[in-house]
């Protein structure tokens, strides 16, 4: 079972995740646009969905929404952590489990996914 | 007395009356006409009623008939005291309408007609000449008493010599004083005050030679009420009603309409109000003055040889008694009666004879030759006074010559107050009767006057003979009631089978209608009338105001509550506020509807109407005014909206610049954390390192571009204007874009003799625009091979129009419309690098340079339009910023 999907269109910024998330020891999958998202969280079933808010063609928040009313019930329970960049305004995003505002240290990353992977 | 001391006497009397006539016109000319304007000189000036023919002529015509003189004051008595409001009301209206003289009221009632002005100017000359000659003739009766009792030997010039004399001086005065100026108002200050202080030395002559009459020829008012009760059974002195009746009729009349009073009494009135003293002041100065005509005649009839003229006993009873500084101070109240009625009768006929003879005459052979001049006309006018002046008292000296006989003249009086009086049933019913109209007046004054030469006029000079009346009637009392009845029936006849022109229904409307402002005639009720007038009042000021007022108009006639008397003063106040409110018609219509009980008259309601028409353009305005209102508030909502739109771009544009920023922040961070980790590769580590150079190389160039916009955004760039050409500025930008995805090599379609073309603009900002949109260009065109077209055209004004246009799949409209926002490329999936600020940039350049960039759609790739102007134009604060 995949431990953790991650939908980011920064390049860069999914690479450090990836490499951060990876050291740790957890299985991550990387995704860059909004449109296929919502089938790869599908397809992978991942137990942790970390999503960036503003994507190309499809929102991070749209995403959330659609995932958050799936029928199937343990898909729409996935916890999610969103990441933005568009500071300490848009940090209350109620169906989300976890915001993490860029830039971001390392460690808060990763406590942060640890906690919700555990 | 001394001839010549009569005449020095004389002429200082009449140097001094040229004195004050002066004295009074400059004053006037300066604007002190506090005491011109005085209702006491007025008043004495209406004395010009009492003529050469009342002075002399009443103790005359008291010896002949008792007291039948008396009409003659008694109707003036009558008329000032009764018909007071009528008097008021005729003067209002004839100054509303700057009305000159008696014709010209008649003419401006009745359609401003000017045949019926000069045919009442007609009646006016013939009815007043042989009575102007009727005062040189006292003038130089007066002289003679003097010569042939004192002086006889003095070869005296003939009585018709001192006529001409006085008429001559007379003339010259009238024209000094009466043709001084055109004034708007007619008025005479000189001659009126001149003719006031006449009134005095008139009235003082007289009372100074009753008062010698009953104490010093008499014993005192007792014998003297003897010796005229003993006159009583004297057959000329029987009373006849059918005479008294016509007389007072006549007088009364005349005291309006003769030329001289119509001058006096309307035209020379400053305003209405000088009324309200004249209205007993004059009649008690006729009382004065005909106090002691009785006794005078009286005596005059005891002591006088038979044969001697009665109608000169005031001068021949003092000078008979030796009275020699009596009979000169007499002689100067006679001579002050004569003058002080040929001038102003001459100046009112003089008025009327250029007026409406001379001026329409002139007009209508003018128009013939020549334009207007208004110095011309006013020159015209003042000269046909003059010889108008010249030629009444010319035809009047000669009427005197003609007729000689004093006997003729001696009528005079009675017969000229007849002839004007067949006015008067025009006159009133003008002022009275909107129905009245021209034909009427017409009808009436012309049957009436044709009466009045047959029976009285022509009659008076030898001419035909007297109407044969039935026996036992007067044929003078007969004659007038006859004239009168004829002329009013015609007048009342004529006009109710005839219809008033626009005009003259126009006119009737406003001499009907001259509504007292202040209306004495309301009487006090009680205070059962008061409720409504309160509630009304509440709905015109709203309750607090109303019953304030009310409450302190209460308290001021000690009362307390909140409910006045009725009051004049009280509903005159009321109105007076309520006119400030709604208007002086309405308010005067509203409190006679709910107070006064009066019903609304035509007129009130056309008064009414008129306010209403101004409320409703008022309204009209208002609305106007609220449109405008409405729209300054829409454009103040949609600048509102535009600062809120504005706000809220402010707020996305923020929210974006943050996001640009914290993007290449988050790698930067991210990736220095894990370079501090241990075991990473060389590789690793390299690859990281360069991550952070170039996200930071990111942010830089974020920083740079987001400044240059603000610069441009806010006019504050600064442009370096040169000369370029448009063909090294296309190769350095094709060069400088060439760096962006080198490995796509570009095939670029250029005209190159076309590209030489001159310009004056910022090279260094266009070449920035250039390459902005190749590089565009290179990063987005995505086919293949790729070509660029570079195609530079001359415009028509100057400046050089130059296309880029690349053979990819171009920009889809939706977002075409968008490209040139800020931040436009953050949802585009190809995310070429930039922050999405290119081409705003762009867009703000060639605004500064004063051009445009725009997206050409329609040509299969990205196509942009650069359009530049010969030469930039010069920003206002540019040299200021330079030097």
């Amino acid at each position: 079972m995949l431990d953790i999907l991650m939908i980011e269109d920064e390049p860069n910024i999914a690479e450090a995740v990836r490499f951060i998330l990876t050291r740790e020891g957890w299985q991550v999958e990387l995704h860059s646009d909004g449109l296929g998202g919502i089938e790869a969280i599908r397809g992978a079933k991942p137990r942790l969905v970390i999503l960036d808010v503003m994507l190309p063609h499809r929102s991070g928040t749209e995403i959330l929404a659609e995932l958050r009313g799936d029928h199937d019930a343990s898909l729409a329970a996935t916890p999610v952590l969103m990441l933005t960049a568009r500071g300490q305004a848009s940090l209350h995003l109620p169906q989300a489990d976890a915001v993490l505002a860029k830039p971001f240290a390392n460690d808060d990353l990763r406590a942060m996914v640890r906690r919700m992977l555990n | 007395m001394p001839f010549e001391a009569l005449v020095a006497g004389c002429l200082a009397y009449v140097a001094l009356m040229f004195g004050v006539a002066f004295a009074a016109d400059r004053a006037a000319a300066q604007g002190r006409v506090r005491w011109l304007d005085h209702p006491a000189v007025y008043t004495l000036s209406l004395s010009v009623y009492c003529s050469a023919w009342t002075f002399y002529g009443a103790v005359g015509y008291a010896s002949r008939s008792g007291l039948e003189f008396a009409t003659i004051y008694l109707g003036p008595t009558v008329v000032f005291t009764g018909a007071w409001w009528g008097l008021r009301r005729l003067v209002r209206v004839a100054r509303m309408h700057h009305v000159t003289s008696i014709a010209d009221l008649i003419s401006a009632r009745f359609g401003k007609s000017n045949r019926l002005a000069a045919f009442v100017t007609l009646i006016a000359v013939i009815a007043a000449t042989p009575y102007v000659a009727l005062q040189l003739q006292s003038v130089s009766l007066s002289f003679d008493v003097f010569a042939t009792d004192s002086l006889t030997d003095i070869p005296l010039a003939g009585g018709g010599g001192t006529a001409l004399w006085v008429a001559g001086g007379l003339a010259l005065f009238t024209i000094l004083f009466g043709t001084r100026n055109l004034a708007a108002d007619e008025r005479h200050h000189g001659v009126v005050t001149a003719i006031a202080l006449e009134a005095i030395v008139k009235l003082m002559a007289f009372l100074a030679l009753g008062v010698f009459v009953v104490w010093g020829l008499a014993h005192g008012p007792a014998d003297m009420l003897a010796r005229i009760a003993e006159r009583a059974g004297d057959p000329g002195w029987v009373l006849k009603p059918d005479r008294w009746t016509a007389l007072l009729f006549v007088s009364g009349a005349a005291v309006v309409v003769l030329p001289r009073m119509f001058q006096v009494l309307v035209v020379e009135a400053a305003d209405e109000d000088r009324l309200s003293v004249a209205g007993w002041a004059f009649p008690a100065y006729l009382f004065a003055m005909s106090l002691f005509v009785l006794p005078i005649a009286v005596m005059g009839q005891e002591l006088l040889p038979p044969d001697a003229n009665p109608d000169l006993y005031v001068l021949t009873l003092p000078a008979q008694s030796g009275q020699n500084w009596l009979a000169f101070l007499v002689f100067l109240g006679g001579f002050s009666a004569a003058t002080s009625m040929v001038v102003v009768c001459t100046i009112a006929l003089a008025t009327m004879i250029s007026n409406h003879w001379l001026m329409p005459l002139w007009l209508m052979l003018r128009r013939k030759s020549q334009g207007d001049d208004p110095e011309d006309l006013r020159g015209f006018v003042l000269n046909a006074r003059r010889l108008a002046i010249l030629a009444v008292m010319a035809v009047s000296w000669l009427y005197y010559q003609a007729t000689g006989g004093t006997t003729a003249l001696a009528a005079m009086g009675l017969v000229a107050f007849t002839g004007m009086a067949q006015v008067l049933p025009a006159m009133i019913g003008g002022l009275l009767w909107r129905g009245a109209n021209r034909r009427g007046a017409f009808g009436g004054v012309g049957l009436g006057f044709a009466l009045w030469l047959a029976t009285i006029f022509l009659p008076s000079v030898g001419i035909g003979s007297p109407l044969p009346v039935p026996p036992g009637v007067d044929p003078l009392a007969f004659a007038i009631f006859l004239s009168l009845a004829v002329n009013t029936l015609a007048f009342i006849g004529l006009s109710i089978f005839g219809m008033p022109d626009p005009v003259e229904r126009l006119q009737g409307l406003s001499f009907v209608s001259a509504v007292d402002p202040i209306r004495h005639s309301r009487v006090a009720r009680g205070s059962d009338q008061v409720e409504p007038l309160l509630v009304m009042a509440r709905r015109v000021w709203g309750s607090e105001d109303a019953l304030h007022f009310f409450q302190s108009e209460a308290a001021f006639q000690g009362k307390s509550g909140y409910l006045p008397d009725l009051t004049p003063r009280f509903l005159t106040r009321l109105e007076r506020r309520l006119a400030g409110s709604i208007g002086a018609a309405t308010a005067h219509a509203m409190i006679d509807s709910v107070a006064g009980g009066s019903e609304l008259t035509v007129s009130d309601l056309m008064q009414v109407a008129t306010e209403a028409q101004r409320a409703k353009e008022e309204a009209q305005r208002l609305e106007n005014a609220t449109t405008e209102l409405a729209r300054t508030a829409r454009q103040l909502q949609e600048a509102n909206d535009k600062l809120t739109a504005l706000s809220v771009q402010k707020d996305a544009f923020l929210g974006q610049i943050s996001h640009e920023l914290r993007t290449p922040m988050t790698s930067v961070r991210a990736f220095s954390e894990i370079l501090r980790t241990p075991d990473l590769s060389d590789a690793d580590r390299d690859r990281f390192a360069k991550i952070i150079y170039d996200e930071a190389g990111r942010l830089t160039r974020l920083l740079d571009d987001l400044l240059d916009l603000s610069v441009l955004e806010s006019g504050q760039a600064q442009l370096s204007i040169t000369p370029a050409n448009l063909h090294d500025l296309i190769e350095r930008a094709l060069s400088a874009a060439s760096a962006t995805r080198p490995e796509r090599v570009f095939r670029v379609e250029r005209e190159p003799l076309a590209e030489y073309v001159g310009i004056i603009t910022d090279a260094d900002r266009l070449l920035q625009v250039l390459i902005n949109v190749i590089t565009n260009a290179r990063k987005y065109c995505d086919a293949e091979p790729p070509v660029l077209s570079i195609r530079v055209r001359r415009t028509l004004r100057g400046g050089a129009q130059i296309d880029i246009i690349d053979n990819g799949s171009g920009i889809e409209t939706a977002r075409q419309s968008l490209i040139f926002e800020k931040f436009s490329r953050l949802n585009d999936p190809a995310r070429a690098g930039g922050a999405g600020l290119g081409l705003a940039i762009c867009k703000e350049i060639m605004a500064n340079l004063g051009g445009e960039i725009t997206y050409l759609p329609g040509h299969g790739g990205a196509a942009f339009r650069i359009l530049l102007p010969r030469r930039p134009p010069v920003p206002v604060n540019a040299g200021l910023r330079r030097a």
